[in-house]
């Protein structure tokens, strides 16, 4: 079990290391830089442009850059931001606690709506039920995210009054319930295609353990119905779900980026948009880094996670 | 110098709106959330009323950038100045009139009074006493020869030097005066010291090891009406009322500048009472209408110092030629594409100077829109029309690609219109469109396109010296210092910047700028659109709101604002 998880965190490391290469190389390589949204400035002339370009360091040559930045990384230093001169870490860690919230909420939704559904409809297969939860996934999953935000508000915040039609808490406020008719609508829009999703695969592996002989024994030798369900079924149909969950945190993390512009939530999507239209390479960098570690960290514990559940996967 | 630069006026207002049931009960849930809006909701009118005796209340600006930089003499954009206006002070500005107002200085300096020598070399300012940072230590005049002298330290991420760098000699004479000499004579020196070159404390700054990097760049303390608050990235910035201020006001508690990235969405929290007032960028075009119509809400359509046009590059073929210029100028119908695109909103202009503006030029020949005239004029010209009925001349066709900001519709549809438009005359243009950290990189400052549509503010504060812009030294492309991406060379053009740069009287001045004007507008350096407008919504019952043209925000004087 150790030589496998060894293995496997190698393996991360060097995906790492590629990601940061290839991110940097795009991220500088792409025209335009931080100083571009000052050419409009009457006030900053070319030689301007240029004194501030090479106190920042962005006029020597990109594979210096790198290996100077990789080399602060390391130690732990992921730089300033061009933007308000805080420290990357700083910028990250204060955008995402709101991130978090609303990834939470939403997949605490998600997880019990989208197995009920899936679990309902995998009992109830061709059912009416499972017909209109059927369609319903597909009309949510076809369904973009930035649309159904904007529909949201239009309804809920706009006709009907019922929620704000954005941001995280009211200035001043920051009450629990506050927070809570706040996140309701951003969550719910960010929840929509993960529900789905879950309840896709919930029904899909559902099915697949009801047809098993193991069930089909249980129930003829009288084991009630829901204790077939509950202590067989569901326990070896929620195990697929585990490499699922660790799969989910990539989509996740972009509908949120799509739910945070539109509810303009203080996250770190809206960081990301906002860091990549500014060329705050140190900031854009950082949350590459950031987000390539949280999907191989997720990734990883699945996979360790279905490991010890089923030992064949460590010899594989 | 004082009244020496003449006035600028104020675009159009339209004022709206009285709240129907619903949104009245919105404005009254923000009331109880804690913002000061009781009784708002009913004040519909403008009627006159005073402001409070002490800081009342709260108003919620909505911005659609960030602001992120606060050190107001490092680079940023518009929206961080809206920051510097409420922490900082000047010493002087520049009010929506035009007029110089005395900030931290006691008086304007002019010839008159002698502030400022006969030759424009000395300057002498007096400056206030009763002046005190948010910290409580008092401004001196060695505060203000910090913030020059850290303009120029060559450590220092300053934002521009231009104007600064001929400072020299800078002398405290006392705690509340200070005297310098200029290289040169730099008569737009008093725009640039009253709009952006905001003082910083010497008390505070002289003690940080790096000028780029230092608590105070993330929790600034100045003399402005406000005092910083908080700031949740990404959200929103909080600041206090400034109850020592030495100036007009603060006539609120707290202002909170909340940033909401997307326009329609800032437009919606408008709307729903969510927000107070919408500022940089306002509220698109074709919003305004149905903005009109909101009760509870006013809508206030004003000029702006931007000049939206076609940069045409000069060095590019065709664009040589003066005729094809004024042809592809003749070929557009400007009305069109401001009634259907922009909803009437803009005015036609002629020239780089904002028609409010004391240099503006009157009488300069009025676009008309004309392809018959157009045709006729390629024709004469040489141009001919080869197979589909793309013209060429000398082997050169007179094609070219035309770019502006990827996403921004508006000028998307205005380069549909511009297609149709010179296809009548036997122009082939095709759009190459780019996000816009790309195209305002090297492609702009380095000249390699063939042609873009922006918009520029030309003016420097309140001056119309656009040596940087259109001086023959200023190309990039060509190795220069500034901004003349349009590559114009003019040996006449250059001796008016410099004379303009070197005379005080406002008449001279004038005459000079007023020939400037003439000569762009006859060699078509750009093809000027229209004047740039902004519509910003002010929820009714906030009264003080200002548009100045001078200033590249609106939210210029929030420490004027109150609730009525």
């Amino acid at each position: 079990m150790a030589r496998y998880v060894l293995n496997r965190l190698a393996q991360a490391v060097m995906l790492l290391v590629i990601v940061s290469a290839i991110g940097f190389a795009i991220l500088h390589l792409a025209p335009g830089g931080p100083l571009s949204q000052f050419a409009a400035s009457a006030q900053m002339t070319q030689e301007d442009l240029a004194r501030v370009s090479k106190q920042l360091g962005l006029d020597r040559p990109l594979p210096i850059q790198y290996l100077d930045w990789f080399g602060r990384m390391l130690k732990g230093d992921w730089g300033k931001s061009y933007r308000d001169g805080e420290a990357v870490l700083s910028v990250i860690s204060s955008h995402l606690g709101a991130t978090l919230e609303l990834m939470i909420t939403a997949t605490i939704i998600a997880v019990l709506l989208g197995c009920w559904i899936g679990i309902s409809g995998a009992l109830r297969r061709y059912s009416l039920f499972d017909s209109l939860a059927t369609v319903s996934a597909m009309i949510a999953l076809s369904i973009p995210t930035f649309w159904f935000g904007l529909v949201t508000i239009y309804v809920f915040s706009v006709t009907l009054g019922w929620l704000p039609a954005g941001n995280r808490e009211t200035v001043g406020d920051g009450s629990f319930l506050d927070l809570l008719h706040h996140l309701i609508a951003p969550a719910m829009v960010l929840a929509l295609v993960e529900t789905a999703m879950w309840g896709r695969f919930m029904r899909s592996s559902m099915l697949e353990v009801i047809n098993q002989d193991y069930i089909r024994t249980a129930r003829a030798k009288g084991m009630p119905e829901w204790r077939i369900l509950t202590v067989h079924a569901l326990r070896n149909a929620l195990l697929p779900m585990i490499t699922v969950a660790g799969l989910q945190f990539p989509t996740l993390l972009g509908g949120a980026l799509v739910a945070e512009t539109v509810f303009t939530w203080p996250g770190m999507g809206r960081l990301f948009l906002d860091s990549i239209g500014y060329r705050d390479y140190p900031v854009v960098m950082g949350i590459l880094m950031f987000s390539a570690m949280m999907v191989l960290i997720g990734s990883l514990i699945a996979d360790i996670l279905y490991a010890v559940v089923d030992p064949r996967i460590r010899v594989g | 110098m004082a009244d020496s630069t003449g006035k600028f006026g104020v675009g159009g207002l339209h004022h709206l709106g009285i709240p129907n049931r619903r949104q009245f009960f919105q404005l009254g849930a923000g009331a109880a959330a804690g913002w000061t809006l009781s009784g708002n909701a009913f004040a519909q009118t403008e009627r006159p009323s005073s402001p409070p005796d002490k800081p009342r209340g709260q108003v919620i600006a909505a911005l659609s950038q960030e602001p992120t930089v606060f050190h107001p003499l490092m680079p940023g954009i518009e929206v961080d100045q809206g920051i510097w206006w409420q922490v900082f002070s000047l010493l002087w500005y520049i009010d929506p009139e035009g007029n110089f107002v005395p900030d931290l200085a006691r008086e304007v300096p002019t010839i008159e009074n002698g502030g400022l020598s006969a030759d424009g070399l000395t300057w002498k300012i007096k400056l206030r006493s009763d002046v005190k940072w948010h910290d409580g230590t008092p401004f001196t005049a060695e505060d203000v020869k910090f913030s020059l002298e850290l303009i120029n330290d060559s450590n220092f991420r300053a934002r521009s030097r231009v104007g600064h760098s001929l400072v020299k000699d800078i002398k405290v004479v006392a705690p509340d005066e200070i005297h310098w000499r200029m290289e040169a004579p730099y008569s737009p020196y008093m725009s640039i010291l009253g709009s952006l070159t905001f003082i910083v404390p010497k008390h505070i700054l002289e003690k940080v090891s790096d000028p780029n990097s230092s608590p105070f760049h993330n929790a600034p303390v100045g003399t402005g009406p406000f005092r910083w608050g908080e700031r949740v990235p990404g959200d929103h910035i909080l600041l206090n009322a400034n109850t020592g201020y030495h100036g007009k006001g603060p006539y609120v508690e707290r202002v909170v500048f909340k940033y909401i990235p997307d326009l329609t969405v800032l437009y919606t929290q408008f709307r729903t009472g969510q927000v107070d007032y919408t500022g940089l960028q306002g509220i698109l075009p074709n919003f305004v209408q149905e903005a009109k119509t909101l009760k509870g809400h006013k809508v206030v359509v004003s000029s702006t110092s931007s000049v939206e046009h076609i940069a045409p590059n000069l060095e590019f073929g065709p664009f040589a030629d003066r005729a094809v210029r004024e042809a592809l100028y003749l070929g557009i119908n400007k009305q069109a594409i401001i009634d259907a695109l922009y909803y009437g909103l803009p005015t036609q202009t002629e020239t780089f100077v904002p028609q409010q503006a004391w240099s503006f030029q009157q009488g300069l020949p009025q676009h008309k829109y004309d392809p018959a005239k157009a045709n006729a004029l390629l024709d004469a010209a040489g141009w001919v029309r080869g197979s589909g009925g793309v013209r060429e001349k000398g082997g050169v066709k007179l094609e070219f690609t035309n770019s502006t900001t990827s996403g921004n519709a508006v000028r998307e549809q205005t380069q549909q219109l511009l297609i149709q438009d010179w296809r009548a005359i036997g122009a082939a243009m095709r759009v190459n469109n780019m996000p816009a950290a790309v195209i305002w990189g090297d492609f702009w400052q380095q000249s390699k396109f063939n042609s873009v549509i922006v918009g520029v503010n030309f003016m420097l504060g309140s001056d119309p010296d656009v040596t940087p812009r259109f001086g023959s030294g200023a190309i990039p492309a060509k190795g220069g210092r500034g901004y003349n991406t349009y590559q114009y060379q003019s040996a006449e053009a250059d001796r008016l910047l410099a004379e303009g740069a070197r005379q005080f009287d406002l008449a001279q001045r004038k005459t000079t700028y007023g020939e400037l004007q003439k000569l762009i507008r006859n060699d078509l350096a750009m093809l000027p659109l229209f004047q740039g407008f902004i519509a910003e919504g002010v929820k009714e019952g906030l009264q003080g709101f200002r548009p100045n043209i001078n200033t590249s925000i609106n939210c210029w004087n929030v420490r004027e604002w109150y609730w009525a």
